[in-house]
């Protein structure tokens, strides 16, 4: 029997097919990273322990009420200026002796805090407080603590904190990932975010 | 007779679309590389509040996602206009959070399971007692890294 070619297929719609796929991925997959203010719960302890005694000097309270309302210390805040309240109670430095910090380019006012590291910024919130503008004076409290700590990165090491930060999260990076993490973490110790989120009243 | 010839002049030459589905699927291909599948579909509305001290959430399998905020439109006549919590494609209660939570760490590998973060895409308009709630349920549930997902902006446009 002759051996016959074998009939070629008509290859004319792949490109539709191929368009009809691609298009379906386009519909269903995104492609967007999403993005937030990260934070960590304090976990739940079994044993009611005593709460260590702060001084009242060294807690800032914001409470946001449910009208959206802001008070900084019982005293109505605008807005605008809770960022630069907050880093002015962090900054204080007002410690004496062992509490002193010798980093700090605050007044040391005494009725501020002593030391960055003991201070503790206590967030308060009404159940019916709006979750916007909750983030908004949330957003605001972490600010305060980047600027500080952009500061004091620029003047030990020249570069911004949260420039660090993103280094160390890039994947592609490639200089000393250690060094980077200690210098980080030098910065972290020099301001702890200290950022208690109560449970509502 | 002249030595050239000319042409019979046939019309501009088709060009070749034999290449056009490797093109397409090249493009396919990125496309099906870079992205990731929508996994479920927003029952609730949820425009996100504006935040610029964010982090990036890049393990796209390493997060769980809750969703909370009012239904939206189409669900209102069932479900009235009080802020509810989504998980997965379902409106849940508080109470099943924990075992949402659970049966997410199951199906990741065990190395993986204490990296899981938890994002939080909560509507604006909604009252904190309900995200406190979820909190306290995640605090419970010792799912403590949480991710309060916003969108990209000034915090002061949350205030209007």
């Amino acid at each position: 029997m002759a051996k016959r070619a074998a009939p070629e297929v008509n290859a004319g719609s792949m490109a539709d097919i191929a368009f009809l796929l691609l298009i379906f991925f386009l519909v269903t997959t995104t492609i967007e990273t999403d993005s937030g203010i990260t934070r960590k719960l304090p976990p739940i302890d079994d044993e009611q322990e005593e709460p260590p005694i702060l001084k009242q000097r060294n807690i800032f309270v914001v409470l946001v009420n449910s009208n959206g309302g802001l008070f900084v210390e019982d005293e109505i805040m605008e807005f605008k200026n809770l960022r630069q309240a907050t880093i002015d109670f962090l900054d204080n430095g007002g410690g004496l002796g062992d509490e002193a910090c010798d980093y700090c380019q605050g007044p040391g006012i005494t009725s501020s805090s002593d030391n960055p590291i003991k201070a503790v910024v206590s967030l308060q919130n009404d159940r019916k407080t709006q979750y916007g503008r909750y983030i908004a004076v949330q957003n605001e409290l972490v600010a305060a603590y980047n600027v500080l700590r952009d500061r004091e990165a620029n003047r030990l090491y020249n570069i911004d904190f949260t420039e660090m930060e993103d280094a160390y999260n890039d994947p592609e990076f490639q200089g000393d990932k250690d060094k980077l993490k200690e210098k980080i973490g030098v910065i972290k110790n020099l301001f702890p975010q200290k950022l208690s989120e109560a449970e509502p009243i | 007779m002249s030595k050239f010839k000319k042409k019979d002049d046939g019309g501009t030459p088709a060009i070749s679309t034999a290449s056009l589905p490797d093109i397409v699927f090249m493009l396919l291909f990125f496309f099906m590389v870079v992205t990731v599948m929508r996994d479920n579909s927003l029952k609730v509305q949820n425009i996100l509040p504006f935040a610029d001290q964010v982090e990036k959430l890049d393990k796209k399998n390493l997060i769980m996602y809750i969703y909370a905020g009012k239904p939206s439109p189409r669900y209102q006549e069932t479900f009235g206009t009080e802020a509810r919590i989504q998980l997965n494609d379902k409106y849940a209660s508080i109470n099943d959070v924990q075992q949402f939570i659970k049966e997410e760490r199951q199906s990741k590998r065990e190395e993986l399971r204490d990296k899981l973060t938890t994002a939080l895409k909560v509507d604006k308009e909604t009252n904190m007692g309900l995200v406190s709630d979820i909190k306290q349920e995640l605090r419970k549930a010792e799912a403590l890294k949480i991710n309060y997902t916003t969108k990209q902006g000034e915090a002061g446009l949350n205030l209007d």
